[in-house]
Parts: structure tokens; sequence; C-alpha cells
């Protein structure tokens, strides 16, 4: 095993974001689909952070907690939709919801 | 020894993802991403990001997952567990995300040599983290530090109005 370098965190930073991409293409309960998108904010933050130790600045850990403070907001207001949702359809699956579909 | 810890929490980390969008529970799933935001944690404390690392175990792992659970609880998900998990567009969505999982490495390999991705060396530790972090978030950040507070304050506004009943 050599030494970690930045690019060790790319890689796993890309690899996270692609496996939070398949959860939110493929799965149907909702209630998944926001926790792939937090594996998504996650593997951004991986690489801002992997930036930020890289450059010697701690510009990446500002916007790195932007992005969590994002992703508060996202999951305060995505479950809040989903509540209302399940109240109104009794349905957590997502292609169950075609309201707007013609 | 760096080594050894990297690749125990890239483990947890891939590990954990894979099984949150793979588990059938809704629970089981919430449980997997903790490992994995965890596993996020310590690449954070390993590149000496200590302040982040206490906020992603306080606010992702100790706020976000709780309020996942909390839904899990209010929304009945056994239904949902017995039904079918993955929609139709699974493969096609699977060859997309391989083909710009590709295209990544192939820029990653690429560039490499660009941007120099040697062992990065030690910081010079002139002031601990949290201090460093809020000097700049509090002098240079001050204006988008206070546009993410209203940003919070219209979020949880707008979570009230879509949770609540009847307004």
């Amino acid at each position: 095993m050599g030494p970690i370098t930045t690019a060790h965190y790319l890689a796993l930073s890309a690899a996270l974001l692609l496996i939070g991409t398949v959860g939110v293409l493929t799965r149907r309960n909702i209630v998944v689909i926001l926790m792939s998108i937090e594996l998504i904010l996650n593997a951004v933050n991986i690489n801002l952070i992997a930036f930020s130790a890289h450059l010697h600045q701690v510009n990446g850990q500002i916007f790195a907690i932007f992005v969590i403070t994002d992703a508060v907001a996202e999951a305060a207001v995505g479950l809040g939709i989903l509540i209302a949702l399940f109240r109104n359809k009794e349905t957590v699956l997502a292609d169950e919801v075609n309201l707007l579909k013609w | 020894m760096d080594a050894i810890f990297f690749y125990i929490f890239a483990a947890m980390v891939l590990g954990g993802g894979l099984l949150t969008i793979t588990r059938r529970s809704a629970i089981h799933c919430a449980i997997w991403l903790i490992v994995s935001l965890m596993g996020v944690a310590g690449l954070f404390l390993m590149q000496q990001a200590e302040f982040l690392f206490a906020v992603q175990i306080v606010l992702y792992i100790g706020g976000i997952m709780v309020l996942f659970l909390f839904v899990i609880m209010l929304v009945n998900l056994d239904q949902a567990a017995k039904e079918r998990q993955f929609n139709g567009q699974k493969w096609i969505a699977l060859a997309c995300v391989l083909v710009v999982g590709a295209e990544i490495s192939y820029f990653m390999k690429k560039g490499a040599g660009a941007f120099q991705l040697a062992v990065p060396a030690a910081a010079p530790a002139t002031e601990g983290n949290t201090e460093a972090v809020a000097t700049v978030l509090f002098s240079q950040y001050l204006l988008p530090f206070e546009i993410a507070s209203i940003l919070l304050l219209v979020a949880v506004v707008g979570s009230v109005v879509m949770a609540k009943k009847r307004i």
C-alpha cells in the first residue's frame, strides 16, 4: 500500500457520487431516494475537503459547511413534502405519484 | 498507518453506501447510511478538518438521521417494503452511471499531471482548525453565512407548512 494521495480521495468521492446517483435513479422508495441525495452531497464534501487539505486553504471547508447547511434544508423540506404526500396519496413509492404525468 | 485508516474508512463509506441503496427495509438503509456518514467523518479527521468532523457527527448523524428515522416512524413503510424496490429503468440507469464513471476516471487520469496529485505536504499548524475556519467564515464569507441562515429559516417555515394538516 503506497501513501495516500489526493487522487485516492477523488476516486473515493467519485465512487460515492456514482453510488448515490444509482440510488436516486433506481429506487422506488422516496425515503431511500432522499438518503441517496445525502450520499451525493457527502461525496461533494469529501472532494472539497481533499482539495482544502491539498492546497492548505480553509475555503474548501467553508464551502463544505455551506453544503451541509443545504443538505439540512433539503432534508427538512423533502421530508415535510413526503409527509404531506403520504397524507394525501397513502404511498411513498415515487412511480405511483404521477399526478403531473399525462 | 495512514493508509490502513484510509482504507478502513473508504470501505465504511463505499460499503455503507452500497448497502444503503440496496437494502429492502428503510430502517436498514438508514443504519447503513449512518455507517457511511461515520466513514466520511473519519476521512474529515484524516484531512485535519476537525471542525467538520464534529459537524458531521453532530449535524448529520445526530440531526439529519434522527429526522429520517422520525419520518420512517410517522410514515408506514411496511407496505412499501413488501413491494418491488427498483423501478423499471434500473438497467439503463446503471449503464448511464457506468458511462459517467468511465468519463470521470478518464479525465482524472488525464488531468492527474495538471494538478499534481502528490502526497500533500503537512500544513503549517499556526492556529487550530476551528479558529482558522471561524476567521475566514466571519470575515471573507460573512454575506454567504447570513444568506445560509435565511435559507435555514425558509426551510424551517417551509417544512412546517408542508407537514401541517391545515394551515
